[in-house]
């Protein structure tokens, strides 16, 4: 029992970090603003299978560090973060029954709430910029969760 | 879907509350973005932050570092002789044009030194090259691998060989973020070169675009002007070339005509940049300069 637990949390942490890295790896011009939320998507995924590892401290914690990897004002991810990890906390023994399709479409919910949490305070701190392609990382992170969910249960069923 | 494990039973019992977790957690997120915003509190917080954030960024630049090194020291020696010679033949041509600025140069400053006002020339540089970590998609930011410890400011000028790339925004110990001239959070005030008519230069968010808001429909001003800094803010030196103007649009009706210009410098494609040291025309201040070796001329790097 205990073990199983260990390497879950390590899965969790080492997989949300590599979230964060590839958050600020180089993509072309044209595909940086459709770049997904893996991060996010990693919090959700573990939310979703194992809740009492995945808290909300965790998650506050990537946020926090993606505003300073980024460099934006401390505190946007982080709240955006922790909002969705919360909702996911809640909706998740719903969530979980939910068919692939019906599951991703609830994911991209989640993903709108984010990045309207970033627009938001943007727009607070007057970086607002209102283009249409802000949106396109909820539609490519709904896109890819199926991907998310097929590779993090190998990763889970190998590690039991 | 994703599958059921044995611990999914709900948090009863075990620790505080989500709920108040949860509450917990935003007020502080709130918080800290109040005394970012507002109070700017946080220099310290964030100086500790950005180094641990630090080795993460050299992490994702370190490959397309190497990646650089190796195309550069294995490529083939035909292309190297090809580009050996081209480079020599433009340095001639620069040095042959030197010679006529060193002359004109000189004629300037003692011209200047008799209206007593000191030159917002740029004098002394230092080589940065930009780290290839993506900030925000939709803001024009880029990071620099020098920092405080090599003496940069907050407010320094960014140069490329083509024309004012942008300024430092924020400095952390080992890395600079610096914000381009076409984010549209940015305004630099310029001058035309031919008509010297003076106007201010927003950036519209589009990396190949400036916007001139305040040019009145009178005013002389025409496609193909080339805009260079004034000097005016003592941010940017003084005379360097900033953007050229593409498109005039004057509607009779309307008090301000619609001005784009396109940047002089490669903003989205160059690897190599300058910071630059200057005595500010109005009020002279000069950094503490501890990095003597790292001075260097701008024509060592030639890209």
């Amino acid at each position: 029992m205990r073990p199983t637990n260990f390497t879950r949390r390590l899965l969790y942490w080492v997989s949300v970090a590599a979230g964060l890295v590839l958050a600020v790896v180089p993509l072309p011009e044209w595909l940086g603003p459709a770049r997904p939320d893996l991060a996010l998507l990693a919090v959700i995924y573990w939310i979703l299978t194992s809740p009492r590892i995945a808290g909300l401290g965790y998650a506050w914690l990537a946020g926090l560090f993606l505003d300073v990897l980024r460099g934006m004002t401390l505190g946007q991810h982080a709240l955006g973060f922790v909002l969705v990890a919360f909702l996911t906390h809640r909706a998740q023994l719903r969530m979980r029954m939910f068919p692939i399709l019906h599951q991703a479409g609830a994911v991209m919910l989640l993903l709108a709430v984010y990045q309207f949490v970033i627009f938001w305070t943007d727009g607070l701190t007057g970086h607002g910029y209102t283009g249409w392609n802000r949106w396109l990382p909820v539609l490519s992170g709904a896109l890819l969760w199926p991907l998310i969910v097929a590779a993090g249960d190998t990763l889970t069923r190998r590690s039991r | 879907m994703v599958e059921l494990s044995h611990d999914s039973r709900p948090i009863i019992g075990r620790g505080p509350p989500l709920g108040a977790t949860f509450l917990t957690l935003a007020l502080a997120s709130v918080a800290l973005m109040v005394a970012d915003t507002r109070y700017h509190q946080l220099e310290r917080v964030r100086e500790w932050l950005s180094a641990a954030a630090y080795p993460v960024q050299v992490a994702v630049d370190l490959p397309f570092r190497a990646w650089n090194w190796l195309t550069g020291s294995f490529a083939d020696r035909g292309r190297l002789r090809e580009a050996n010679l081209e480079l020599t033949a433009r340095l001639r041509l620069a040095n042959l044009q030197l010679q006529r600025f060193a002359a004109l140069e000189d004629e300037n400053r003692r011209l200047r030194d008799m209206r007593e006002n000191s030159a917002g020339i740029a004098d002394r540089v230092l080589v940065a090259s930009i780290m290839n970590v993506d900030l925000d998609p939709f803001r024009h930011r880029v990071l620099l691998d020098k920092g405080a410890r090599d003496g940069v400011f907050k407010g320094q000028a960014v140069l490329d060989a083509e024309g004012i790339f942008g300024q430092v925004s924020q400095v952390h110990a080992e890395t600079a973020e610096v914000i381009l001239i076409t984010d549209a959070e940015h305004a630099i005030p310029v001058q035309s070169n031919r008509s010297g008519l003076r106007t201010i230069a927003v950036g519209t968010g589009d990396s190949g675009r400036l916007s001139l808001p305040f040019v009145t429909v009178e005013s002389d001003l025409k496609a193909g002007d080339l805009l260079i800094s004034t000097g005016i803010g003592g941010v940017f030196p003084r005379g360097y070339p900033v953007a050229e103007v593409t498109r005039v649009d004057r509607t009779a009706a309307a008090t301000f005509a619609l001005v784009d210009a396109r940047p002089t410098s490669q903003l989205d494609r160059n690897r190599e940049v300058l910071l630059v040291w200057f005595t500010a025309p109005a009020a002279p201040q000069e950094p503490a300069a501890d990095t003597p070796a790292s001075t260097e001329a701008p024509s060592e790097q030639p890209q």
